[in-house]
């Protein structure tokens, strides 16, 4: 490409970002150095605070990416700055949970102060994230985050429910031990799918109706013989770890205590599926979750669980773990795709769907952290034995997030069906004296339901009767001394900070949503969210008016 | 697979690049075969920079290496060449490590293209004023069209050789008899049959032999053998090469007519000055692209003043010389040319107006027009002559480098502008930064100059005054300029008019000159 | 081929061909504002949602291929609704007063963007003029994206603006929004060929509307060749007394596909640049 640059020139420090983050990159060819942008674009604002234009030349020409589309990518991310801001940052939550809870006026200091989306530390709330650049650089989550920032050292997750199968290692098992991992039973899924082999693992899954946890339910077995038999090659795995839906925190908890089962769960799926290099797409606020899965993966790759030559069973596997920067919309898988391709995240027209045209063009199984943990029970146990577990249409157990008005915030496991008052009273009810006024289900892309639903089974079909849905398993309670108005106008806000802006519906609707819930302009609302949801391009803009017409049929959050 | 050869589309026929593109994104793969790291390079699977004037030795060492590779396409130069023996034993001595000592491209990078072009399913060869700008300019084209003999690279959908034409209508001048020895449609003027053919149809007598090129013009202005000149849309006192000299040889004629639609500083010169319509957009007409095809050009102006359009002018100077001609019309002079040329029988206006132009031969109205030629050569049995190879050797540029003289000095065009600049100058170009003389950071290093330092370049002809612009894309001892600007900054009284015997254009790419900082004012 | 019913009635296309070709096919109209034949649809202005039976949402019609045994619906109260609200989100935000076709497109789904309120969210901003051949009014841009690709791989491959930001604040920019001469524009002009509501447009054609001079229907509009090299673009010369006053090409050439360089696009100039004393009165 014949590329033109501006005349800004990269500082030593830069440069040395930037070919710190390309050394020891694999890429063969220059027009496959692409992806490689955005770890880029981490190197530098992690070492530098900021994108400087001449940092952005230097790692172009290194790229051989032009510098408009370059920053076309580093503007997309919110934690990426393309001003000079100082190598201190504090994002402050200032979600809904974490506005419930009251959000801290912390002192700036020498550093700057941005407000945040969700963190997804609601169980802790309320949260902050300290992101000082220098090399290395340094991130800290603080939950729960006072003026000071005094606290903030991770602590033992309260988890609960039961059996526990998907938590079994939480807080009881060393995250950091390969051996522990083992010693608990870890790799004795991938052992017994390496002996059955592909096609019977992907009858199993098929066979125990497991179904994804991303929001979506689509069934995993289907998906899995999808890609197996695509005939376009390479095929490609990815994990969806961009865990962002206000209020969830289940894969952040999985991943910081029991980051091998991660990686184990994905091997498995990528031998079924005849993939050869899988993605771990994390999203950027998780330093945490980030650092214990890169260990993970490391200590799998010196113990031959990773590599050419997995398990000594000439199997050829291997992960790699790309941060996302801070956008909402990398969730949806093909906005995932275009980040991972180094593109800016806007989601693509499906179909092609992922399984025939995913990350690269090519075959994609992609899933949550959560589907994927669910299939070394499934290898060991068999389909039939998963299949048994909740409801028949809605097989296995659920992690689900409690948080807000909760006795014990935190990651419950419960078997589908589960009704929802059940689950909340596992995690200790509502405290008196405040009674339950309303429930947030299934996150911001969720429904906002009134206390008469708590008799509500917990499974994909009788959410779908109630016109609600499972989401990504937020449970959020208000009791009466929130105004509901305000988390409305919030999660309005979540969805005009969060659009994409590629397609008109959403990028403006977004908007106008926001703009008309200041008015209390009901008709307005109803219409913007109908053209939301039936022109969006993808589920964020078709799901962004879904809490706000939910509350509107279901409660009076205008009146209060 | 196509090849770039002594072209830079991508600035000088930006639009033919973007079709280059396409391809690039279908997976073609592209080699630049030039001095310069051009843009058109930069998107290059390899890019060849070989040292000004050694296309020669290049081409033949890739002839040979495909050969000593056996991947010559045996059965097509057997049915459908002649004189490939010659072919064979004259590229022989151009082993890759003489042809990396001679052109300075590396001996693995000239086998990297001789296999890919032996090997490509379709392979397009394709070249601008890099190979004929040259004193062997008819040999570089030979050198080329050899390789396509070789492989079968011609005559086929996606296989052939192409030169890129510089100008709206060069193929078309051509095309129409503007040139020294054919009529219309490519028939010989020195053939019997074609000159009773027009005798008859004008109803005058021809003469026998072909005609001067432009630089036979100038010979014989020299010899005082001509001294009446006829400039048509052409300024050649500024785009001829050695400026000085051929600005005395125009003052020396006894008449000088010059139509044009600018009064050029050749107009400055002459005795009368026609001035003309713009032919592209203030009268009606036909012109012929790169591509062979015959397009339709249409008044959208009125032209300013008295000008008048060409063919207006020279009826009317017919009648004045006591010819008996009407006032054509353009439509009137086609239809004549199509009564007259097989290859453009078939081209009616309708049919150029439908059809967005059609390629020749187009030899009746239901024909379509010929995608691509030569398709004979594929033909069993063969019809027609064979097609030769030639058998040609390398010979570098007239001028040495020297210790006096040690900076090779070559010429091009950019992107926004256009030869001298009497249209390109028309515009405010925001790319325009005026003229510059182009030489690599290493010698920027060695002259101690900076971007936009003036310098001075001397070579054995004039000197001038040129601000320094670094070019990456350009190596130790090569300067690149253009003639862009010729008011400001007259490139052309540097080069040298070393010209081709055979076709008569002169060697622009190549000079020799020294480059001295100045601290005068350009 | 392909068969499926549009509206009710049967149709057939040749496979591969997208829902938008079926239904202009049998004479639909479907309006588009972010499609155009030479490049790559982007489908992000959905004024071109047509509802999909069995499809939970409605799908876009210029990047959605027709498949055997679907049922279209182009005029449905969903479709409608859609199309109308679109229109109203686009007139609200951005200044459609030089886009023709999106002007034509409201009327026509009777869309009111004065509805959402006195005060709404607008992209509205200076315009900018950094260059001799194009001005920048971004204060009209609908984000269609079609300069992007035209500067980028559909057509010109130099990338010298790209989308930028993200929602509402999503907007085209060089590389931090440097002048257009310190990027890596190259004047090609194609961005503002393919701009479907004049945020981009030639300084000749803004000139004129600034002076109140602007005439679109006494222009003539003649195709030639264009003069420079031997590549053969067609040129369409847009011409007001006996002006040239914009450059364009048809985007069904076979050789250029609407595309022009530098020269083609500005280098008429040389044709009329007259001595003051003889400008046309």
């Amino acid at each position: 490409m014949d590329l033109h640059f501006t005349s800004a020139s990269a500082t030593d420090a830069e440069r040395a970002a930037v070919d710190a983050a390309l050394d020891g990159a694999r890429a063969a060819r220059r027009d496959e150095l692409r992806h490689l942008l955005l770890p880029v674009l981490h190197a530098i604002n992690d070492r530098i605070g900021w994108i400087s234009p001449g940092a952005l030349n230097y790692a172009c020409g290194r790229l051989e990416v032009a510098p408009a589309e370059a920053y076309g990518v580093a503007t997309f991310y919110a934690l990426f700055s393309t001003t000079p801001r100082a190598p201190r940052v504090v994002h402050v939550c200032d979600d809904i949970a974490c506005m419930v809870a009251g959000v801290p006026e912390i002192d700036a200091k020498d550093g700057e102060i941005v407000r945040s989306p969700c963190l997804g530390l609601c169980d802790r709330a309320p949260a902050a994230l300290v992101v000082e650049a220098g090399d290395p650089p340094r991130a800290r989550q603080v939950a729960p985050a006072d003026a000071a920032l005094a606290n903030g050292a991770p602590v033992r997750p309260a988890v609960g429910g039961a059996p526990l199968r998907l938590l079994q290692r939480v807080g009881r098992v060393d995250p950091e031990s390969l051996d522990a991992y083992r010693a608990s039973g870890g790799y004795a899924a991938l052992r017994r799918a390496l002996d059955i082999g592909p096609e019977r693992i992907i009858e199993e899954v098929a066979a125990s109706k497991l179904f994804g946890r991303g929001g979506a339910a689509f069934p995993t077995g289907r998906k899995m013989a999808a890609v197996a038999s695509a005939p376009a090659r390479p095929h490609y795995v990815v994990c969806n770890a961009d865990e962002s839906e206000p209020g969830t925190f289940k894969d952040r908890v999985l991943m910081e205590f029991d980051p091998f089962a991660v990686v184990e769960a994905m091997t498995i799926a990528a031998y079924a599926a005849g993939c050869e290099r899988g993605f771990i797409y994390i999203r950027g606020e998780y330093p945490l979750a980030t650092a214990r899965l890169e260990h993970a993966i490391a200590r799998s790759r010196e113990a031959r669980l990773l590599g050419d030559d997995v398990m000594g069973q000439g199997v050829r596997f291997d992960v790699e773990l790309r941060r996302g920067a801070g956008a909402y919309i990398c969730g949806e898988e093909t906005a995932l795709f275009n980040s991972i391709e180094g593109k800016r995240g806007e989601p693509r027209n499906k179909p092609p769907f992922p399984v025939e045209a995913g990350l690269f063009g090519k075959p994609t199984l992609i899933n949550n952290v959560e589907t994927l943990v669910n299939l070394q029970s499934i290898v060991l146990d068999g389909g039939a034995a998963y299949a048994a577990i909740g409801t028949p249409e809605s097989a296995g157990t659920r992690l689900f997030c409690l948080s807000g008005a909760v006795a014990h915030p935190g990651v419950y496991e419960v078997p589908h069906g589960t009704p929802l008052g059940a689950l909340i009273e596992t995690a200790g009810g509502v405290p008196a004296p405040h009674p339950l006024r309303a429930i947030l289900l299934g996150g911001a892309a969720g429904s906002m339901l009134a206390p008469d639903a708590l008799s509500l089974p917990l499974s994909h079909e009788a959410a779908r009767a109630a016109g609600a849905t499972l989401g990504s398993g937020v449970v959020m309670l208000f009791d009466d001394r929130v105004d509901l108005a305000a988390i409305l106008r919030r999660i309005a806000r979540f969805f005009r900070d969060e659009s994409c802006g590629q397609c008109v519906p959403c990028r403006v609707g977004t908007v106008r949503q926001e703009e008309a819930m200041a008015r209390g302009d009901v008709v307005a609302l109803d219409e913007i969210g109908r053209a939301m949801r039936d022109a969006s391009i993808c589920g964020l803009g078709q799901t962004a008016a879904n809490v706000i017409a939910s509350a509107g049929g279901n409660l009076e959050p205008w009146s209060s | 697979m196509i090849v770039l050869w002594g072209s830079n589309a991508r600035e000088t026929h930006p639009i033919f690049f973007h079709h280059v593109l396409r391809a690039l994104r279908r997976g073609a793969k592209l080699y630049v075969v030039d001095p310069r790291r051009t843009s058109s390079a930069r998107w290059a699977d390899g890019w060849l920079g070989l040292d000004v004037g050694s296309d020669i030795a290049l081409a033949n060492a890739i002839g040979r290496e495909i050969l000593a590779a056996g991947l010559e396409n045996r059965a097509f130069i057997e049915r459908a060449t002649s004189g490939f023996d010659a072919y064979r034993e004259s590229v022989e001595p151009y082993t890759l490590e003489r042809a990396e000592e001679i052109t300075g491209v590396a001996a693995p990078l000239i086998r990297e293209l001789a296999h890919a072009y032996a090997r490509a399913g379709r392979a397009e060869l394709c070249w601008t004023l890099g190979i004929t700008e040259h004193h062997n300019a008819v040999d570089n084209v030979r050198a080329l069209i050899n390789l396509a003999l070789l492989c079968g690279h011609v005559g086929r959908y996606g296989s052939g050789v192409n030169p890129l034409r510089g100008q709206n209508n060069v193929q078309g001048g051509g095309d129409m008899g503007a040139i020294p020895n054919k009529f219309p449609g490519g028939q010989d003027v020195e053939d019997e049959a074609s000159i009773r053919k027009f005798e008859g149809a004008w109803n005058v007598a021809l003469p026998r032999k072909a005609g001067w090129n432009l630089t036979d013009m100038f010979a014989a202005m020299e010899r005082r053998e001509l001294d009446t000149l006829y400039v048509v849309g052409e300024n050649p006192a500024q785009s001829e090469a050695d400026q000085e000299h051929a600005t005395a040889l125009l003052r020396g004629l006894k008449h000088l007519i010059v139509q044009d639609i600018f009064l050029t500083k050749t107009g400055e010169l002459a005795d009368v000055v026609f001035p003309a319509a713009a032919s592209w957009c203030e009268s009606e007409g036909t012109v012929t692209s790169s591509e062979r095809r015959v397009q339709r050009c249409r008044k959208a102006l009125d032209p300013p003043g008295d000008a008048w359009d060409d063919i207006a002018i020279l009826c009317a100077l017919a009648r004045r010389l006591g010819a008996d001609w009407p006032d054509y019309t353009p439509r009137q002079a086609w239809d004549e040319c199509r009564s007259l040329s097989e290859w453009h029988a078939g081209m009616n206006y309708e049919r150029l107006d439908a059809l967005d132009g059609i390629p020749w031969p187009c030899y009746d109205e239901t024909h379509p027009g010929e995608q691509f030629l030569h398709s004979r050569l594929w033909e069993a049995p063969l019809r027609g002559p064979r097609a030769p190879f030639a058998a040609v050797e390398h010979d570098p540029p007239v001028e040495a480098l020297d210790e006096e003289y040690p900076v090779r000095l070559t010429t091009g065009r950019r992107l926004d502008s256009f030869n001298t600049g009497v249209q390109s100058g028309g515009y405010r170009s925001p790319l325009r930064r005026g003229e510059t003389l182009d030489i690599s950071p290493d010698d920027a290093r060695r002259y101690g100059v900076a971007d936009g330092d003036t310098v001075r370049v001397t070579s054995r002809r004039g000197s001038i005054l040129v601000p320094v612009r670094i070019d990456p894309g350009l190596r130790e001892g090569l300067a690149f300029t253009t003639f862009h600007f010729n008011d400001a900054v007259a490139t052309n009284l540097l080069t040298i008019d070393a010209t081709d015997p055979k076709s008569g254009t002169a060697e622009f790419k190549a000079c020799a000159v020294r480059i001295d900082p100045s601290t005068g004012s350009g | 081929m392909v068969e499926l019913t549009i509206d009710g009635a049967p149709v057939r296309v040749p496979d591969g061909a997208t829902i938008l070709e079926a239904c202009r096919a049998i004479g639909i109209d479907t309006p588009t504002l972010c499609f155009l034949e030479s490049l790559t649809p982007v489908n992000a202005c959905r004024v071109c949602v047509v509802e999909l039976e069995g499809s939970r949402a409605l799908v876009p019609a210029c990047a959605r291929r027709a498949e055997p045994g679907m049922a279209i619906q182009t005029d449905s109260p969903r479709v409608r609704h859609s199309r109308k609200l679109v229109l109203e989100l686009l007139g609200s935000s951005v200044d459609l007063s030089t886009a023709p076709d999106a002007r034509r497109y409201c009327e026509r789904y009777g869309a009111d963007p004065r509805r959402f309120g006195a005060t709404p969210a607008t992209v509205a901003q200076p315009i900018k003029i950094d260059n001799e051949l194009y001005v920048r009014d971004y204060a009209k841009c609908i984000l269609c994206y079609k300069c992007v690709e035209a500067c980028g791989v559909d057509a010109q491959n130099t990338f010298a603006i790209a989308v930028a930001g993200r929602g509402f604040d999503a907007h085209i920019s060089t590389e931090y929004d440097v002048a257009l001469p310190d990027s890596a524009c190259v004047y090609c002009g194609n961005c503002i060929g393919v701009c479907p509501t004049g945020a981009l447009m030639f300084s000749s054609e803004h000139e004129l509307r600034a002076r109140g001079q602007w005439d679109e229907p006494a222009q003539t509009q003649t195709d030639t060749i264009c003069s420079y090299c031997g590549v053969g673009c067609t040129l369409t010369l847009h011409v007001q007394e006996n002006e040239i006053v914009k450059v364009t090409s048809p985007i069904e050439n076979g050789v250029t596909h609407g595309h022009l360089c530098v020269k083609g696009r500005f280098g008429y100039q040389y044709v009329q640049n007259r001595p003051p004393g003889e400008l046309s009165s």
